[in-house]
């Protein structure tokens, strides 16, 4: 579950500061997706960031998987975030020395030691990697994958620690129309499968039809919109 | 180290080209210290193996500070006021002399030692050093080789003929392999060269009662403990300043190569940094990472380097003063690896600063 309440996050900008989320409320349950949607600058990726743990708001409350973010020191919020979340990065941000197998399996290795033995996460990782359609690709580094390819291990990754909240930063917008439908096909069905919360964050409208529930974000306030009008737009 | 040893196998070339400098800077510092090692060996074995307490010179002369094995010249006054000191257990008036040892056509330097025949004097002769009768000189085996003598053949010291009695294992004094002779002997050949003398130094013992500093004051004499008197040995004195400045520059050339290649490094590595802390990596543990690389780049580095220091140096020791020792190989290589990671964990402050919310958004 993704819970905000009046949420509002501003940024020093010169002698006085810009408001970047602006009393923004919002909820995600288990198994939904949410989209947000709104133009460059509005405020987006900010909610983001205070979503996966990464940034504290000036006020209001965020909770995550039932853990109240704000007020947690950095390594507490680190803890949440390794424990709690899934972030699916906007590009694929995969490590060029790893392996895409190795790439899910450094999620075992975040907090210094191994929290599963080798050889489960292991098999854990290859059959994650196998559910996003890259059985055979495993032993492959990132150069040697497509755009698509390495946003399904991106994907992938995000879901290696079982996280109960999946946070998605614009998906398709390094993908052509036919892959980006497939990677949101993706993240739909992991959804559902595995019941996490999702908040996704796009400027692709064609997709927002499937989504659960659709927010419009301009100058950091946050309204709803009906999926099937969001679409049309 | 998950991420650690990956990324040293992805970019091994750049790992395998500073493990190799690092291997490079190991060989340089092995065979400077080594030499270093060989070179005071061949200055100051004689002195520290007469096992003395205490070496006594005359007090410098006027304008000098420092004593001098070369401008020291004990009298018999001298001598006598130490032996009845409080707490001295042996004194022994030694002559040190550099000459030039000759047999025929055959000429070798050599460190001319008089050594007081008394049972005073047999004290502070090196083990396995025989005390040389009157006439005879105990002769160190490589200046026999060069001489082409034997045990019964005569040599030349200043004009003075010494029959060789025994053969004995190099010591070395001012770069000069020493021959033995009696104190008498070396005050004739002295006075033969026309340098009289009665004595260079006296070498003392003493028990725990001694004060050696009120009997200097007493005796006006200056005595130095055995280390600091190597000091006084001109030829070592002006080597090893130099050659251990070599030493330390090296190893501070080596702690600025490690720290600013591994800063280069983990700034490139800037972004996979803040997708890890993003993503939940602990800080300590991308430290440790950070860390870990760096030590196997060192003790591959410096592991490679030891053994050609070995290896060379084993061939090198017949032909230069070298030393291969745990003390001349062990103790650089722990320094450069210690240093080296001195050198590295500069290169930690990108990793502290790395801001994850950078990996959001981030276009790599």
């Amino acid at each position: 579950m993704i819970e905000l309440r009046n949420v509002t996050l501003t940024f020093p900008d010169g002698d006085h500061r810009v408001t970047a989320v602006d009393h923004a409320s919002l909820s995600v349950p288990p198994g939904t997706i949410t989209a947000v949607t709104g133009a460059s600058g509005s405020g987006k990726s900010s909610l983001l960031a205070v979503a996966s743990a990464l940034i504290t708001p000036d006020s209001g409350e965020v909770r995550v998987a039932g853990v109240d973010l704000v007020g947690l020191s950095r390594a507490e919020a680190t803890a949440v975030r390794r424990e709690h979340i899934g972030i699916v990065f906007q590009q694929a941000n995969l490590l060029p020395a790893l392996s895409a197998l190795d790439q899910l399996a450094v999620m075992n290795e975040l907090d210094g030691h191994s929290r599963a033995a080798r050889a489960a996460t292991r098999e854990r990782a290859r059959d994650l990697l196998a559910r996003v359609g890259l059985a055979g690709h495993e032993d492959k580094r990132p150069h040697q994958l497509s755009g698509g390819q390495r946003q399904r291990v991106n994907i992938a990754r995000a879901l290696m620690n079982e996280p109960g909240v999946l946070i998605v930063d614009e998906p398709t917008s390094a993908l052509d129309h036919a892959r980006g439908m497939e990677i949101i096909t993706l993240i739909l069905e992991l959804t559902r499968d595995r019941g996490t919360s999702t908040l996704l964050v796009t400027h692709d409208h064609s997709h927002l039809d499937r989504m659960d529930q659709v927010l419009v974000m301009s100058d950091g306030v946050l309204t709803t919109l009906d999926p099937a009008a969001a679409t049309a737009a | 180290m998950f991420v650690a040893w990956r990324e040293i196998r992805f970019a091994r070339g750049r790992f395998v080209l500073i493990a190799s400098v690092v291997a490079l800077i190991t060989i340089l510092v092995g065979f400077l210290t080594g030499l270093t090692a060989g070179l005071a060996g061949q200055n100051v074995s004689a002195v520290l193996g007469l096992g003395a307490d205490r070496i006594v010179f005359s007090a410098p002369a006027h304008g000098e500070k420092d004593p001098s094995f070369g401008d020291s010249s004990i009298t018999a006054a001298e001598a006598d006021a130490w032996t009845d000191a409080a707490g001295v257990t042996n004194a022994a008036p030694l002559g040190i002399s550099q000459t030039r040892l000759s047999a025929g056509e055959k000429r070798a330097p050599a460190a001319l030692f008089g050594i007081d025949p008394s049972a005073a004097g047999s004290h502070f002769l090196p083990a396995g050093t025989p005390m040389p009768r009157p006439g005879t000189v105990v002769l160190g085996e490589g200046t026999a080789q060069t001489l082409g003598v034997h045990v019964g053949d005569t040599v030349s010291a200043f004009g003075e003929d010494l029959r060789v009695s025994t053969l004995i294992p190099d010591t070395w004094y001012a770069h000069s392999s020493v021959a033995w002779v009696t104190l008498p002997n070396w005050q004739s050949i002295m006075s033969t060269g026309g340098q009289p003398a009665w004595a260079s130094v006296l070498a003392v013992s003493l028990d725990a009662s001694a004060q050696p500093d009120s009997i200097d004051s007493a005796t006006h004499t200056v005595s130095r403990a055995p280390i600091p008197a190597l000091l006084s040995i001109e030829s070592f004195r002006s080597e090893i300043g130099s050659l251990l400045l070599i030493v330390a520059m090296l190893f501070g050339i080596s702690a600025l190569v490690i720290g600013a290649f591994f800063t280069v490094w983990t700034i490139q590595r800037g972004p996979d940094i803040a997708v890890l802390k993003a993503l939940g990596a602990r800080t300590g543990r991308l430290v440790r990472d950070t860390l870990g690389q760096a030590l196997v780049v060192l003790v591959a580095g410096v592991g490679v380097g030891m053994l050609v220091t070995v290896g060379l140096g084993s061939l090198a020791g017949g032909a230069v003063p070298f030393v291969l020792s745990p003390l001349t190989i062990g103790l650089p290589a722990l320094g450069l690896i210690l240093l080296g990671l001195i050198g590295g964990a500069f290169a930690l402050r990108p990793v502290l600063r790395s801001d994850p919310l950078a990996a959001l958004g981030a276009a790599r």
